[in-house]
């Protein structure tokens, strides 16, 4: 299955693994494998099962079936971290780095050199500061990683791994983070490490770069493998179309027309913020506005700016024709306008908590009845959401951490709408949750917007932001790359704009 | 709204969760017991008086710390806060008698100022700890010193002593009674159910129990998540002054060793009656109960020859320590750790 000289030697190899997570199967049989000495990248949509491949790979999950071959023979990997002795490390996105100590503290961490039972610090020091050179990274032995940047942090972790003799080196999204003279300096190294036979697996939603630095690509969608190719043989063009290409259901409701003449509730102009730089876009009445892009691209960090939850640095923000910033969630509440976290476990409910505290915990002032709480108006409101939203938990006085993630965003949702807000900006509506709840999910927006509630549907799943949305904003870097309307509404466009390989004329 | 979070089995849940709202009342019914038949004197009308009078000082502190620790704080320098507030209520009175004379005026004068000084000094410690995004810890660990060093600052080192003239007018406040009730007592009582009405019914409450759950939470959903958290502070410092307010004419002094260990008797209380530390679950009536138990302890002490009255901090120390232990709840079930 595999092109080009399938005589090089394989140093790992996945051979028809399949995953399943409980009952939701993630991988089906998919076979991808990995020689020395090249860079081999494994691209697919969120969800498509990269980090679930890439944790096979590295013994961080167990394949329910398949096999993993090491050096051409069958081999169970160690569990949690156990395969890095074997020289196979995976490097997280967010760098497993202790940030109070230096880098020679680090690198040598949990397996220090010792003299007569004291640290020896010279010998490691020496031996660091060789690996630094080697790979031509200028920062001092004794630097903290706190002061460090994130591209010089994941050059120490890539030195962490090839101290421990690293034959395979997975990394997730190492590029995300980086700047474009930092992703050349990052790549400088890989060809060093390539040079040394080391093999470099690597995931990235950016395109034009996994064409620029990889040998061989392998796409992954849906869970199955779709194919492994030359790196030469692919246009970043045609990966976009290996990743995507599939036919949305009736998962969707049908959707109703926007009057071209709505009026504009919600209109943003050239804001910025810390991760959103020049954004501006337009919200009609009873519009459904989906914004999509990477993970990362400064979507949610839009409508934390307008919400009151981070500080807008300038630009401007129209509600309802007139100019306002809200300076507090409050305000955005008693305007209308309300986000939905997509960390509902974090930031969305008070796990430890029943349900009604949590329903009216957004809404509270209107429950309030000289000055006490009117729980009797309350526990209408419980009722009511729990028959509007369809929540079904066994006891009403079950603490909500213990509810399934489906009825916890039912929960996250009624909460939100207890205000009957004007705008609601839901920001991953269907994270976690399964099917027949998300038709639900979508059902419910689509309904809201016919009631003339403008949405916004922040979403990292292409499908959901092309089933559910009226137009779609695609972002990447904090900035607005396009808007889709009609027809240019498919995986294809958004994958170009969000990888940076197609931008709208600005004006 | 029960404390313990996971425990699935609803029959177990039943259970604990009885065990730890009328746990405290328990404890406090059991010291009852042994303190009458320790000593049948400790059930009379004028002894039982005095335990609720003496309780009073912790009670109010506690009642205010009960918000404090909900909203996930914690407030060190209530003890000297009380010393400091005490001072210099004094020497406000003592300076106003020349003009006011030894009346009504010169004491709610000197009331009047210790109300504005704790709610200035909670203000002070709740700011930094939002604004200024300092730890409560911290905060009020510093608070603390200064109070504790100012009031012997006031004092030069010595005690600061109430205007006899003063004493005469103000002596009732602490002294005197109302329907059979001293006036701390009731006191107490106000505090205690306007406390329990604020945390228990009031959207401030709810907000409170909401932050110290979780303060992101509490965030996204539009609550004004660093002014509760002040108003938390301010409203131990109120309950600080009241506590001032009736302590002074007990003994008519302040120095620097008036207060000591307020602070931590005040949280004992709190984690007695339930609360939890970590914040997210308050309970005024457990507070009340801890502040009771703590005083009877010392009282039953004092009854008896059992057990000198120098390990009163010892007794105190084992029943905290006990307390927590039963709320943890997973007593009985050993095994967690042990894969």
């Amino acid at each position: 299955m595999l092109d080009g000289q399938s005589s090089t030697t394989l140093v790992l190899e996945a051979d028809r693994i399949s995953k399943s997570f409980g009952a939701v199967p993630v991988l089906f049989s998919v076979s991808m494998g990995i020689r020395a000495g090249e860079v081999h990248a494994l691209i697919g949509e969120n969800g498509a099962g990269k980090s679930t491949l890439m944790k096979i790979l590295s013994g961080f999950h167990t394949p329910t079936s398949g096999r993993i071959l090491f050096d051409g023979e069958e081999a169970i990997l160690p569990p949690d971290g156990g395969a890095e002795r074997l020289g196979i490390v995976l490097i997280h996105q967010e760098l497993n780095l202790a940030e109070q100590m230096t880098v020679e503290e680090n690198i040598y961490l949990g397996r220090e050199l010792t003299r007569n039972g004291v640290l020896d610090r010279e010998t490691m020091r020496s031996k660091v500061r060789g690996y630094l050179d080697d790979i031509g990274l200028d920062i001092s032995t004794s630097a903290r990683i706190s002061d460090l940047s994130i591209a010089e942090k994941q050059m120490v972790e890539i030195v962490k791994a090839i101290s421990r003799n690293a034959r395979v080196l997975i990394m997730d999204e190492p590029t995300a983070v980086l700047t474009e003279a930092e992703t050349a300096l990052f790549f400088r190294q890989v060809e060093k490490l390539k040079k040394t036979g080391v093999a470099v697996v690597f995931v990235s939603h950016k395109l034009s770069e996994v064409k620029q630095i990889a040998d061989r690509i392998t796409i992954l969608r849906d869970g199955q493998w779709i194919g492994t190719k030359d790196a030469d043989a692919l246009s970043p063009d045609a990966m976009a179309q290996m990743m995507v290409g599939r036919e949305l259901s009736d998962l969707y409701p049908p959707m109703h027309e926007v009057d071209v003449d709505a009026e504009l509730v919600l209109e943003v102009r050239n804001l910025y913020s810390s991760s959103v730089r020049d954004v501006s876009f337009d919200l009609r009445k009873g519009e459904i506005l989906g914004f999509s892009g990477l993970i990362g691209a400064g979507r949610t960090a839009v409508f934390e700016a307008i919400c009151g939850l981070a500080p807008i640095e300038s630009g401007q923000v129209f509600f309802e024709g007139r100019e306002t910033r809200f300076a507090s969630v409050a305000a955005a509440r008693d305007a209308g306008v309300a986000y939905l976290t997509k960390d509902r476990k974090a930031k969305g409910l008070l796990l430890d908590k029943q349900m009604r505290p949590n329903l009216t915990l957004f809404a509270l002032p209107k429950f309030v009845r000289r000055f006490g709480i009117d729980t009797k108006a309350e526990d209408k409101a419980m009722a009511r959401a729990i028959r509007r939203f369809d929540i079904r938990a066994r006891d009403p006085k079950i603490n909500v951490g213990d509810m399934s993630g489906g009825n916890q965003q039912k929960l996250l949702l009624a909460k939100i709408m207890e205000t009957d807000p004007q705008v609601v900006i839901i920001d991953e509506p269907t994270r976690g949750i399964d099917v027949g709840t998300k038709q639900q999910v979508y059902h419910f927006i689509a309904a809201l917007a016919a009631e003339g509630v403008s949405v916004v549907v922040i979403s990292s799943e292409m499908p959901e932001v092309i089933g559910v949305s009226h137009r779609v904003v695609v972002m990447r870097d904090g900035q607005v790359m396009g808007v889709l309307t009609g027809d240019d509404i498919n995986e294809n466009e958004i994958v170009r704009y969000a990888a940076g390989l197609k931008r709208e004329g600005r004006g | 709204m029960t404390v313990l979070a996971n425990s699935s089995l609803g029959k177990g849940k039943r259970m604990s969760f009885d065990i730890k709202t009328a746990g405290p009342a328990i404890a406090l019914i059991l010291l009852c017991i042994i303190g009458f038949l320790l000593n049948p004197a400790f059930l009379s009308e004028g002894n039982l008086t005095n335990l609720l009078t003496r309780s009073a000082f912790i009670g109010i502190i506690a009642v205010g710390a009960t918000f404090v620790i909900t909203a996930g704080g914690i407030d060190l320098s209530v003890g000297s806060m009380a010393a400091a507030i005490a001072g210099v209520m004094i020497i406000i009175m003592n300076s106003a008698v020349e003009t006011l004379g030894p009346g009504l005026a010169t004491v709610l004068l000197g009331c009047g100022c210790s109300i504005v000084l704790g709610i200035g000094a909670g203000w002070i410690n709740g700011m930094l700890t939002t604004k200024g995004k300092i730890e409560a810890f911290i905060v009020t660990l510093g608070t603390m010193g200064i109070y504790r060093s100012l009031v012997t600052y006031f004092a030069d080192g010595g005690t600061l002593s109430l205007d006899f003239a003063i004493r005469g007018t103000y002596r009732p406040v602490y002294y005197g009674s109302f329907l059979g009730l001293p006036i701390p007592v009731w006191v107490f009582i106000v505090v205690a159910v306007l406390g329990w009405f604020l945390l228990n019914r009031t959207a401030f409450g709810r907000y409170c129990t909401a932050i110290g759950s979780n303060e992101a939470v509490a965030k996204y959903s539009a609550i004004k998540v660093d002014r509760v958290k002040t108003m938390t502070y301010v409203i131990q410092g109120l309950c600080v002054s009241l506590a001032t307010i009736i302590y002074v004419p007990r003994l008519g002094s302040a120095s620097s060793s008036t207060g000591v260990l307020w602070e931590l008797e005040a949280i004992a209380a709190v984690i007695i009656g339930g609360t939890v530390l970590k914040g997210g679950y308050g309970r005024i009536g457990g507070t009340i109960l801890g502040a009771l138990i703590l005083t009877t302890i010392g009282n039953i002490l004092n009854f008896t020859d059992l057990i000198s009255n120098y390990l009163n901090g010892t007794m105190q120390g084992l029943i905290i320590i006990i307390a927590v232990w039963l709320q943890r709840g997973d007593w009985g079930k050993a095994k967690a750790k042990t894969n």
